[in-house]
């Protein structure tokens, strides 16, 4: 095994490191390389506090999207009053678009138990919860086989590598509602309640499941904790920027050629993952934006592509590293309408506990139909903005606060378009339907009259052989007259 | 067998040891091949599982005895799925993309049997890993 990222590579794999190389039904593939040898060596050498110190050290911190030191996070449950502890995996996964922790329940769902029970060791927990989107039926599949396995080789059960340490563990299949993946709400959920997140304080690291101590971890954050018992915490140390560590994984979709996973160190500039390792955009088409932290995020422009990525420099653009969706958008994407479509995720997601966020994501997704359908007006883009500074400061939970960022990022970097749309009633690039007016290219036209047969509304004037004209303000840009002529004179707008 | 110690499992490691030299660079017993398939959500839904019982079959078919295919998870190729990966021992791995039933059996055939690589299939692959 190479311990040493090389600076060639584009990407460097450590969540990942086994997925498509090991056969994730068979423990023995996952035990030829290196498995379950990091839970050895930290139940038969190691105190649960050096443990928690030494992912500490390590400066892992939560993929799942908050970024939360993990190392700190074990020593508050390991340290909180009580001897009954619980240890969830967050495996909800409900960012559209995003399928990282998918990608390594379904490659590598060993490398997950192992690190959850060094993570029962790390903070006093005996028990564990893997909570999984239902939705992943494959998943489920090979977990259950792999905690088969596990179990009847004694590294899930009584006595594991005969240090006297007890864990053992067992699915729950998620609501299927995106804010079940908010820890609190995800414990609600695990108890059998609705799942609706509560207020923090208490943190679940002081009173979680059952009112325990409760340590709450996403999945990929569990997948780097093997290699760096292995490898040690100076090693991940060295990989990353100052602030964060390690690697992270995203999925890259949208207008890009290479749609898949990414795992790349942090650091890595959204450039380099987009031209380089994901190939560019399609078609000869060009960047104009990319979304990073999904519904929570916002949008990133051409100006800051060259920002190396870590959980603090994609803030400080306006975004967030969330759990690693990236989608990728040409220049025929409308920002006013990404917006809307971000909103209009969250608002179907919003749990309907808090006001604000239940009606204020409303409210804002009708002002964004009413920007696209040509109707906006100048109060509608004051009303939207403050709309979506008050819900973010208002809301209960991350849902809330976090919905209008997409709104928030596209008004600021994009405020043209909003105009546009409001005052010059255009969208300029071209996708708002309502917005669209149809022409005829004069010097192309030769007058045959095929568009003028289709057009439902009958707007388009003109005789054989002369140039037809189309009335924009009766055209309901149907695209009729646009496919009926063969001699590309009708422009789209 | 249940573990009871860091000498228990160097054990079963060792058993399996061969594994880690042959998929990751080629460094396996004389003669041995094996052929992995990315079998996840995303590679069954474009086919991977017709490429594994193609490449099982004709395997079968040439009575090529040391060549074990092993459905494995995705390497996140995403737009290159069902992605293969063909390690013959003393040769580099290769990976291949868009790997259906034809260039499946092309695959035993030519890269198996012949050393002879489809090249016009060869997928870059360019990551490093702990
Ligand atoms: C609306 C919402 C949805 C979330 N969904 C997920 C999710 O699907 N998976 C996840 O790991 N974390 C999700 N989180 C973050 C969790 O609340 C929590 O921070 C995380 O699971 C902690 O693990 P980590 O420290 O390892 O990242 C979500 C948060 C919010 C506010
Ligand atoms: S912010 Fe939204 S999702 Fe979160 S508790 Fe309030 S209503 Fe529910
Ligand atoms: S787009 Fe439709 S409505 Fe408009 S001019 Fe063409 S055919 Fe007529
Ligand atoms: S179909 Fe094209 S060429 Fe014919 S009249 Fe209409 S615009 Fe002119």
């Amino acid at each position: 095994m190479e311990n040493v990222k090389s600076q060639e590579n584009k990407q460097y794999r450590i969540a990942l490191r086994n997925s498509g190389l090991i056969d994730p039904g068979d423990i023995s593939d996952y035990i030829a390389f290196r498995g379950y040898e990091a839970l050895g060596k930290v139940l038969t050498e190691m105190e649960p506090a050096e443990v928690a110190k030494m992912v500490k050290e390590s400066g892992l911190r939560g993929r799942g999207g908050g970024g939360f030191p993990t190392g700190l996070k074990w020593e508050f449950t390991l340290k909180a009053p009580g001897d009954e502890k619980y240890l969830i995996c967050n495996a909800d996964e409900g960012d559209p678009g995003a399928f990282m922790d998918r990608s390594i329940l379904e490659g590598d769902p060993h490398s997950l138990l192992e690190a959850m029970v060094i993570g029962g060791y790390a903070t006093g927990a005996n028990n564990g919860v893997i909570y999984i989107r239902a939705e992943y039926p494959l998943a489920i599949k090979r977990l259950q086989v792999a905690i088969d396995q596990a179990r009847e080789m004694g590294f899930l059960g009584k006595d594991i590598f005969g240090s006297g340490f007890d864990f053992d563990l067992y699915l729950k299949l998620g609501a299927g509602a995106f804010v079940c993946g908010e820890e609190t709400s995800l414990i609600q959920s695990v108890e059998g309640k609705r799942g609706e997140p509560t207020k923090k304080p208490p943190f679940p690291s002081e009173s979680g499941y059952m009112g325990k101590p409760t340590t709450v971890n996403n999945v990929e954050t569990f997948a780097a904790v093997p290699p760096i018992i292995l490898n040690g915490p100076e090693w991940f140390q060295g990989i990353g920027t100052e602030t964060s560590k390690g690697t992270k994984v995203f999925a890259l979709a949208g207008d890009i050629n290479n749609v898949g996973l990414v795992e790349v160190t942090m650091g890595t500039t959204l450039r380099e993952i987009i031209f380089d390792i994901g190939g560019g955009i399609p078609g000869g088409a060009k960047f104009k934006a990319v979304q990073t932290g999904g519904p929570s995020g916002g949008v990133i422009t051409e100006l800051d592509l060259d920002t190396p990525i870590d959980y603090e420099s994609l803030k400080n653009i306006g975004s967030m590293m969330g759990s690693g969706g990236m989608i990728v958008m040409d220049d025929s994407t409308c920002m006013v309408n990404i917006a809307k479509f971000f909103l209009e995720f969250t608002q179907d997601e919003s749990c309907g506990k808090c006001t604000s966020c239940r009606v204020g994501t409303m409210r804002m997704y009708e002002i964004l139909e009413k920007i696209t359908n040509g109707e906006g007006t100048e109060q509608d883009l004051i009303n939207l903005n403050d709309l979506a500074r008050s819900v973010k400061d208002t809301a209960l939970c991350g849902l809330g606060q976090t919905a209008p960022n997409p709104v928030l990022s596209t008004m600021n970097y994009y405020k043209h378009e909003y105009e546009d749309h409001v005052y010059n009633k255009k969208c300029t690039a071209g996708s708002c339907k309502a917005l669209l007016s149809y022409s005829i290219d004069p010097e192309k036209c030769i007058g045959c009259t095929a568009c003028l047969k289709v057009c439902p509304t009958n707007c388009i004037d003109g005789k054989a052989k002369e140039v037809h004209v189309i009335r924009e303000d009766e055209c309901i840009a149907c695209n009729a007259c646009f496919e009926a002529c063969k001699f590309d004179a009708v422009i789209k707008p | 067998m249940t573990i009871r110690s860091l000498d228990d499992l160097a054990k079963i490691r060792e058993e399996n040891k061969h594994k880690v030299g042959l998929r990751e660079s080629g460094q396996g017993k004389e003669g041995a091949a094996e052929i992995l398939v990315g079998m996840t959500t995303c590679g069954i839904a474009t086919g991977a599982k017709e490429t594994l019982e193609a490449l099982t079959e004709e395997i079968k078919a040439q009575s090529l005895e040391n060549v074990r295919v092993v459905p494995v998870g995705c390497i996140g190729y995403c737009f290159s799925e069902p992605t293969v990966q063909v390690n013959v021992s003393g040769e580099k791995p290769v990976f291949y993309s868009k790997v259906d039933e034809e260039k499946a059996k092309e695959i035993v055939q030519k890269h198996i049997m012949n050393k002879e690589i489809l090249k016009d299939s060869v997928l870059e692959t360019d990551y490093g890993k702990a």
